[in-house]
């Protein structure tokens, strides 16, 4: 279970507020939790609107886990880092311990 | 100073046509151009339909290309959706004249973290707009993020900036939303879209469904205000605008024939007037159906287009039976001059009922009519009254001729089963049961044609293998006689004739007898009185012979007395006295 890869894409639109929490909490989380075993693609549907079709995106910032499956999927800036954790099915240390 | 004195001129609300047949009507045009339009209605009762027809008729009749936002159904299910409405979306898709963006949301997949908004709706729409250059939207329903997100904060702030942003790009928008308890919406998207409100409904009553379509609000514009029926079948939707009860229909002077020539010379101007309505009521069996048919087959034979709206029967076998009694539909159901629209009255409520023949009457354009029976029609009478007066109108307003049948319980014609449809007839031809001497038969009367100078008759009606015929009324002791009684009586009348006109001709030849004896008699005593005169005359000339003679004969003896008297008394003799002829 730990050694699965995350593939992580992170839909955000333009450069907003939101967008940058969302970018850097996600990096934050990503750092501690997974670190060396994830992958985190921005895209900016703003730049690429016909992404957010094809991609099914309604809320922005959202967070897509497409690896390891199920796809997951995650809305919000990411601020309440434990909501993100349960969404990506990561299980913390202190979960296990 | 201008300004008090004449209302400024405002520019008037830009509206985009549905082109949903009807709607438009009521809407005096359309949707607000540029604005959004909510339409609300309980599942199923046509919202998807509705809102895909506006994109629909956009892309194709008003260079209009629109944008399908699908929130419920895949773009697949759509397309196939409204294909049996003969909508080829798919086409209209690979022309850029339609879009279709289907937003999936599953609930279980996602979780919320944090701040976000909808700006992803934003750029998918934005994107979709831009591709294709639409002029309308459809959110079909955007309600469903109501359930999927659980930042009603968010989604409300972000539901107020979508129609602001709709509008700020002039799009015409429908936006459908589901019925809510209490409120138009469940979560009271009107307080969001409040340009335009459309209610879709549909009740249930007697186990009957009926649609109706509300337009609630309209800012900025005048609307019909009425619950108007409407339609959803494979024609698409069709909403009703049944006008109200007027009196302002053309009336015509032409007389058009029945179908039937002896009914027509007992209508006193050779036939029933157009435009106007007829009602033949009548019990079980007494010839209803086939006079309507006649009527017609007659309309159509003049090369006008019939419309028979059937309510008991199915086309197939009203036309076999019809047949049977020689009137023929089948040719021109061929030609398309008879349309037949056979239903059962208890298909639909009634206000479908109007909406349906609405439509068909819109459709085919017939100038003549047959409805069959309108006794089909079951409720309660206020209800069933107003709605034949509706229907009535219908017809009148477009000009329409039209024959009514009527079953009625019995003979009694003040038996009212009709409605009082009678009373808005113009004319009214009972067919009655006549039974009498172990048979049954039928008769016909006109009980009133106004305008006319009509026959108050009853004939016998028969029905033959070549058509209706009428035949003269026989009156006897007993009342109007028919069939066999009839014939019995023509029989003794022939009879009573055959001997009436042999006493005749006895007579006659009586009287020349009489008359020949008399001239006999006569010449007899002209011969009589030549004989007599002959007679006279022989008289006369005898007298005078006989004088000769005697005047004679004296003479003779005269000279023999002379001689006689010379040799006795020697002398003359005395002088005799001349007896003369009297």
């Amino acid at each position: 279970m730990t050694s699965e890869h995350y593939n992580l894409r992170l839909y955000v639109a333009g450069q907003t507020p939101k967008s940058l929490a969302a970018i850097a909490n996600l990096k934050r989380i990503c750092e501690t939790h997974l670190a060396g075993r994830y992958a985190i693609e921005v895209i900016d549907v703003a730049a690429n609107p016909q992404l957010a079709a094809m991609d099914q995106i309604l809320a922005v910032p959202t967070l897509v886990r497409r690896l390891p499956e199920p796809l997951k999927r995650i809305i919000g800036d990411l601020s309440k880092i434990d909501r993100v954790l349960l969404g990506l099915d990561i299980v913390t240390e202190e979960a296990t311990a | 100073m201008n300004a008090e004195m004449m209302p400024p001129v405002l520019p008037r609300l830009a509206k985009a046509a549905t082109g949903v047949p009807g709607l438009d009507e009521i809407l005096l045009g359309g949707v607000p151009a540029g604005r959004p339009t909510l339409v609300c209605g309980s599942a199923g009762c046509g919202k998807t339909l509705l809102g895909m027809t506006f994109l629909v008729n956009g892309a194709t009749r008003y260079d209009e290309p629109g944008v399908f936002v699908s929130f419920e159904e895949t773009g697949k299910d759509l397309v196939e959706n409204v294909a049996s409405l003969g909508f080829d979306v798919q086409q209209m898709m690979a022309e850029k004249k339609l879009a279709i963006d289907h937003i999936k949301i599953d609930r279980s997949e996602i979780e919320e973290s944090g701040d976000y908004d909808l700006e992803g709706l934003f750029v998918r729409l934005g994107y979709a707009v831009d591709q294709i250059g639409a002029k309308r939207v459809v959110l079909d329903t955007i309600e469903t993020l109501f359930s999927t997100l659980s930042n009603q904060g968010i989604l409300r702030a972000e539901l107020r900036r979508l129609f602001g942003w709709l509008k700020y790009r002039g799009l015409t928008a429908v936006i459908t939303a589901e019925r809510g308890d209490g409120s138009l919406t469940r979560n009271s998207l009107e307080e969001y879209v409040s340009d335009c409100v459309i209610l879709l409904d549909h009740r249930v009553l007697d186990q009957v469904t009926t649609r109706r379509l509300r337009v609630v609000k309209y800012r900025g514009s005048a609307h019909g205000t009425n619950e108007y029926p409407f339609l959803l079948d494979d024609q698409g939707i069709t909403v009703l605008p049944l006008s109200s009860v007027g009196l302002r229909h053309r009336v015509y002077d032409e007389a058009i024939p029945t179908g039937v020539p002896a009914l027509d010379a007992m209508l006193g101007v050779g036939g029933i007037y157009r435009g106007s309505s007829v009602l033949v009521s009548g019990v079980a069996g007494s010839g209803k159906t086939i006079l309507g048919a006649s009527f017609a087959a007659a309309a159509c034979a003049r090369g006008e287009r019939s419309l028979f709206l059937s309510f008991e029967e199915s086309a197939d076998q009203l036309v076999r039976n019809v047949g049977s009694a020689g009137i023929d539909l089948q040719t021109p159901m061929k030609t398309g001059l008879l349309h037949f629209n056979a239903t059962r009255a208890t298909v639909y409520g009634l206000e479908t009922h109007l909406a349906v023949l609405q439509r068909e009457l819109d459709r085919f354009q017939p100038t003549v009519a047959v409805v069959d029976p309108v006794s089909a029609f079951r409720g309660a009478p206020a209800e069933v009254h107003a709605f034949l007066l509706r229907l009535l109108d219908m017809l009148k307003t477009r000009g329409i001729t039209t024959v009514f049948t009527s079953l009625m319980i019995s003979n009694d014609r003040m038996d009212q089963s009709d409605f009082g449809m009678s009373s808005l007839m113009d004319t009214w031809i009972a067919l009655i049961d006549i039974e009498s001497s172990g048979e049954r038969n039928r008769g016909l009367y006109i009980l009133k044609s106004r305008g006319m100078n009509h026959s108050n008759q009853i004939s016998e009606y028969v029905l033959t293998d070549h058509g209706i015929e009428l035949m003269p009324p026989y009156l006897g002791p007993g009342g109007v006689l028919t069939g066999s009684a009839r014939l019995a009586l023509e029989a003794q009348e022939q009879a009573d004739g055959r001997r009436r006109r042999e006493e005749v001709e006895r007579r006659r030849r009586e009287i020349a007898r009489k008359r020949m004896l008399t001239e006999r008699q006569i010449a007899e005593l002209q011969t009589e009185i030549e004989a007599l005169e002959a007679e006279s005359s022989a008289l006369s000339t005898q007298e005078a012979d006989s004088e000769n003679i005697r005047v004679s004969d004296r003479a003779a003896m005269a000279v023999s007395r002379r001689s006689k008297w010379r040799a006795a008394n020697g002398g003359d003799p005395p002088p005799e006295v001349t007896v003369r002829a009297r």
